[in-house]
């Protein structure tokens, strides 16, 4: 399976005035990398790059062979073609359309119609939200629409994923099962997988590696034994959040 | 015909085609620019909004004057017009749709911009990465969300088209049957004393007027669908 290359240098205007940037140098394998760091350190930013969102002033990202991107031979190849998963911290359903619909959206236009739609159906079957198919966004509940969003995510056979803070919204009963079929269903694709995430909790039960960034720059970069607490786990995330954006380097060291 | 005793109502008829003619065209073109001023990356956007509203602004007949010299019976354009298609541009029906175009015109493109950026960009993105080319992502997504301002933009253009009369006048003229639209008509009624004709015609294109705006009103509330 192909590893994503990242290197990115991005200088973007702050929503405060200041300039902000993000400078990154490393490869992602298949498996779960949890992406933390304080609130504005540039982890959204890095998916974007990644997705084909946001162009850095200089940088290169490719998957195995396949380049997406290199600023220094004016080669992008665009959105669309990158068949990257992406769960916006919104999610991002399309109002318009039902479940069905939503998840049909993804798929190959060339797929016959009553192939596409028992695919879709069997997605959210596997989801757990089949009951969900004709009915419009609007109606579902914050753990319904995220797994909504999953399976529209999944039914490209994406071959990056990104989840940008996909729990931040649910609470923790819905949010335990959700993280264990969400690290599922990743293996199960055997793609490189980001997730940013602001919760240790989260982090200790999908990653197989963590980054951590700050300021623009990855911080720490391992294993979550090694860099996160062992003790915090789902019992206080409100306590973990806090440990993390007042005192990153006691909790996660650098390299 | 409409059984109302001795009005003539082919000057409304004829209103009626040149709008709807109108509204279609400023609607592709003006919905197209719409969707070009609500794009993030744009330049001069602020300059070429104003220079596609000025139509709203400016004195009819300057406005008239203007396209007189632009695609009159001697300018370039109305020459090639002719040759191509063998009438002219100006003193004809195709001149009461250009006057009722520029009418619709900025009226349209200034909903669209407003609608367009109402849609929340994290959609479109969404499209996106989603597979979605930005053809498809525009079709799919932008103009179905957009959907309600569009279609509020394209009736207040309608009826804006429906009502001219300044411009109408200056590039098509009052020839009664060809070029005489339903506020031509009326004027020529007051002019010629024929009350009842004129009060008939006015009570008609208000009536038209508020419902056309109170369906818009409808489509701009919150939560409205196409």
């Amino acid at each position: 399976m192909a590893t994503l290359s990242v290197r990115a240098e991005v200088a973007r205007r702050g929503p405060a005035g200041g300039t902000f940037a993000l400078e990154v140098d490393t490869t992602f394998a298949p498996g779960v990398t949890c992406i933390m760091g304080p609130s504005g350190a540039g982890k959204s930013t890095l998916l974007g790059v990644i997705a084909g969102l946001v162009t850095p002033g200089r940088g290169r990202v490719a998957l195995g062979d396949e380049v997406w991107l290199d600023t220094d031979q004016r080669r992008r190849v665009p959105v669309h073609k990158r068949h990257v998963a992406y769960l916006f911290q919104s999610l991002a359903l399309f109002p318009h359309l039902n479940a069905i619909h939503n998840v049909e959206y993804s798929m190959p236009r060339g797929t016959p119609r009553r192939e596409r739609h028992a695919r879709a159906h069997a997605l959210l079957e596997r989801l757990g939200v089949a009951h969900l198919a004709h009915r419009r966004p609007r109606t579902f509940s914050g753990g319904e629409a995220q797994r909504v969003a999953l399976a529209r995510a999944l039914a490209m056979a994406p071959r990056v994923i990104l989840l940008d803070e996909p729990f931040s919204a649910l609470d923790r009963a819905l949010k335990i099962p959700l993280i264990a079929l969400v690290r599922e269903l990743a293996l199960e694709a055997g793609v490189p997988t980001l997730a940013v995430t602001h919760s240790i909790g989260e982090a200790r039960a999908l990653a197989d590696r963590v980054i951590q960034i700050a300021g623009g720059r990855v911080a720490a970069d391992g294993g979550p034994d090694q860099l996160l607490p062992a003790r915090v786990a789902y019992r206080d995330d409100r306590a973990d959040e806090r440990a993390l954006e007042i005192t990153p380097a006691p909790i996660l060291t650098r390299r | 015909m409409i059984p109302w005793p001795g009005v003539d109502w082919d000057p409304l008829f004829l209103s009626l085609e040149a709008a709807t003619i109108a509204t279609l065209v400023a609607g592709i073109v003006g919905i197209g620019l719409g969707a070009l001023l609500a794009w993030p990356r744009m330049i001069a956007r602020d300059l070429l909004d104003a220079i596609l509203a000025a139509p709203m602004v400016m004195p009819p007949t300057v406005l008239g004057y203007y396209v007189l010299v632009a695609v009159g019976r001697k300018s370039f354009v109305g020459t090639a017009w002719r040759d191509l298609f063998g009438t002219d541009l100006t003193f004809t029906f195709t001149g009461v749709v250009l006057a009722a175009s520029l009418g619709a015109f900025p009226m349209i493109v200034k909903a669209a911009r407003t609608a367009f950026q109402g849609v929340d960009p994290t959609l479109v993105a969404a499209a996106r990465t989603l597979g979605a080319g930005p053809v498809r992502a525009f079709l799919t997504v932008s103009i179905p969300l957009a959907a309600p301002g569009l279609i509020a933009g394209l009736m207040l253009g309608f009826a804006r088209g429906l009502g001219d009369f300044g411009v109408t006048l200056m590039i098509a003229g009052d020839i009664p049957g060809e070029t005489q639209s339903a506020p031509l008509a009326i004027y020529d009624h007051v002019q010629a004393g024929r009350e009842h004709d004129a009060a008939v015609m006015s009570i008609v294109l208000t009536v038209g007027a508020v419902a056309i705006l109170y369906l818009v009103n409808r489509l701009a509330r919150p939560g409205a669908e196409a």
